[in-house]
């Protein structure tokens, strides 16, 4: 049962069904804000599952104490999935949150579109502390999202079946692991572009260019016999994980942390290429009236802190630097690396997107 | 005898399901056809245009292979069930009336699964670790517990295994109705019961079969969840990558425009198939 409801995973979903479920998960969260709907409220976006359930209990709570301000959780399917509904809503004045966690390609997306409120920095004072790589900005300069909290992918075994923890990215290119593999399915999610480019073409350069990415592809089109599941929703790989059905792969950090946690034979290694660093957003809708009280919450989420909570209960990476946020070092371990991170080519993503999604699937289904 | 309207009250009873039909079904899929014309920003969303470089973009040979993997996929998803659930339902109209419920509101209860449901479900039933080969293996006819899914043996279980309740209930009607005179008169006539089977049931019925066969092979066209969850990547349907579009990539107009071609596609193959029947029925 316990599984079940883990299944349910934050950042990815079965396609449409979560979206659709996300309005009937609000209404029988039982959240205050259904009850104090005349007093104070903020509609929040968060990845359905653990990671909402992570902070309905530990996050919004604080907050209501902190400002009297009734939460009324909302669980959001995966960034894109999400930023197309919030998209649709908006035409027609609509927001189904006043304020999402957003990811990095889909926050590029929304601000190419306009979607997305501008945000005052001088109404959130403790916004100063976020590291300035995690504010977004629109082209004239005015923000529109502030980091909410990084996460790691990285390389996952099943420690009953893989004896001795991989190092490498290249691990995953090794004959002997024929049939044991489990990837994201996704270009704009898996960013095994910047892995392969990272690996084995000495850095993410050659990704400037089309002919270079076509080169990374092809590397890239080697490991296909070695994967058994492309997966677009965690639940599916993360049950095969777990049971030892597909031995390694890649994951999210704070996720295969839990199941370890929980005494699955699990284990997540930080490659010595690193591992993928991907963040969140907070993002406000356009056709959001509650600009004011987001840039509250807003705040309140870039505390030192809070930032340390969310590391602490969420198992996130904080966006503020390290310094600010009190942990020990054994907490920073458990959500980070000193090993330098492989930072998505976000920028790669969003101007090749339709010529880069084209390809990709005729990479895995060719 | 068919009683003709006479005058315009008697095309009221109708106005109700055709207001729902232009409602739910016709305007979304005009929105969707205007959709499929407009031009898509990359990066971005799309803004209203009258283009045709989605359909462009669609007529590849990738696409096309991809279209007619996903046609055959539906087709003999379609021949499968209906071949599985033709004897059964026959079968089934033959038992008695306390029998026949007990097994329809079984099926009935299949059909609320939902497909995640049954996609996860199967997935688990045809794994190395915890699946049915397992069984296999304890039963001495396999040497070691093998993996299954993903597989396009898996997609079709799982896709049958979906479509079979549906095809059964739409049989049942007219089996049910078949006239028990007619066995009887090919039995009396020497004619053995599979060979009575095959020679009366089968002919007698044989529009209900093709509209049988139509239906599945709609429901099937559309399943994306299935093939995503139980498959391969060389076993993703043009559904698959159609909400891969919409959902994932935010491309309305090219989702749209394959869409708007798979619609095409399946009508004119019901078409066909209609057009078919109606000459044999004429001859």
């Amino acid at each position: 049962m316990d599984d079940m409801k883990k299944g349910i995973s934050r950042r990815s979903v079965l396609a449409g069904i979560a979206g659709g479920s996300a309005v009937a998960m609000a209404g029988i969260t039982g959240f205050p804000g259904i009850l104090k709907a005349q007093e104070k409220s903020l509609k929040i976006g968060a990845y359905g599952g653990y990671f909402k359930d992570s902070f309905d209990k530990h996050i919004f709570p604080e907050f209501t104490k902190a400002t009297g301000i009734a939460v009324e959780s909302i669980a959001q399917p995966t960034g894109e999935a999400w930023l197309v509904q919030l998209e649709q809503a908006a035409r027609a004045g609509q927001a189904p949150a006043d304020v999402s966690m957003i990811s990095q390609v889909s926050m590029l997306r929304g601000s190419a579109a306009g979607i997305w409120a501008k945000l005052d920095p001088a109404k959130m004072p403790n916004v100063a502390n976020v590291i300035p790589a995690f504010i977004n900005k629109y082209d004239d300069g005015s923000v529109c999202g502030v980091g909410a909290v990084t996460w790691y992918i990285t390389l996952v075994s099943n420690s009953d079946v893989i004896g001795e923890a991989p190092t490498s990215w290249a691990e995953l290119w090794k004959p002997e692991r024929e049939g044991q593999l489990g990837l994201l399915a996704l270009v704009t999610n898996s960013f095994l572009l910047d892995v392969t480019a990272k690996t084995y073409f000495g850095g993410q350069e050659i990704l400037d260019t089309e002919e270079g990415i076509l080169k990374v592809m092809d590397k890239l089109a080697e490991l296909k016999d070695n994967v058994q599941l492309w997966y677009r929703d965690e639940a599916q790989f993360e049950q095969a994980l777990k049971s030892g059905e597909i031995p390694m792969g890649q994951y999210y950090h704070d996720v295969a942390g839990l199941a370890a946690a929980d005494g699955y034979p699990v284990r997540s290694t930080f490659p010595k290429e690193g591992g993928i660093n991907d963040s969140g957003s907070w993002a406000v809708s356009k056709a959001s009236e509650k600009l004011d009280l987001a840039h509250v919450f807003i705040d309140f989420m870039s505390q030192p802190e809070i930032q340390a909570l969310l590391s602490r209960k969420v198992g996130t990476s904080p966006t503020i630097p390290r310094a600010k946020t009190g942990l020990t070092d054994a907490e920073f371990a458990s959500v980070s690396s000193e090993i330098e991170p492989i930072i998505p080519r976000y920028d790669m993503y969003q101007q090749r997107a339709d010529w880069l999604s084209q390809k990709w699937t005729e990479l895995i289904v060719g | 005898m068919k009683l003709k309207p006479q005058k315009f009250a008697d095309y009221a009873t109708i106005a109700f399901p055709a207001g729902m039909l232009t409602v739910f079904f016709v305007i979304p899929f005009g929105i969707m056809i205007a959709v499929s014309f407009f031009q898509r920003v990359q990066g971005a969303f799309y803004e209203p245009a009258f283009v045709f470089e989605n359909y462009a973009r669609f007529l590849t040979g990738f696409f096309g292979g991809i279209l007619g993997f996903s046609i055959g996929l539906a087709a003999l998803v379609a021949v499968v069930s209906v071949v599985l659930a033709f004897p059964f339902t026959y079968i089934l109209t033959r038992m008695s009336r306390q029998a026949q419920v007990v097994w329809l509101v079984f099926l009935l209860s299949v059909l609320s699964l939902s497909e995640v449901l049954i996609g996860f479900g199967w997935s688990t039933l045809l794994s190395r670790t915890a699946g049915i080969t397992n069984l296999l293996v304890s039963l001495g006819i396999m040497d070691k517990p093998m993996s299954l899914s993903p597989g396009f043996g898996a997609v079709m279980t799982g896709m049958v295994y979906q479509t079979f309740p549906y095809t059964v209930l739409v049989l049942y009607p007219a089996l049910s109705r078949l006239d028990p005179s007619l066995v009887e008169a090919a039995r009396t006539l020497g004619s053995g019961p599979v060979r009575s089977f095959a020679n009366v049931v089968v002919p007698a019925l044989r529009n209900s079969i093709v509209s049988t066969l139509i239906m599945v092979f709609v429901f099937a066209l559309g399943c994306y969840l299935l093939p995503q969850l139980l498959g391969k990547p060389s076993h993703w349907t043009l559904s698959v990558l159609i909400t891969d579009q919409a959902i994932y990539q935010s491309n309305m107009p090219f989702a749209a425009a394959m869409a708007v071609f798979l619609v095409l596609v399946s009508l004119s193959l019901v078409a066909i198939s209609l057009l078919y029947g109606k000459k044999e029925h004429a001859a």
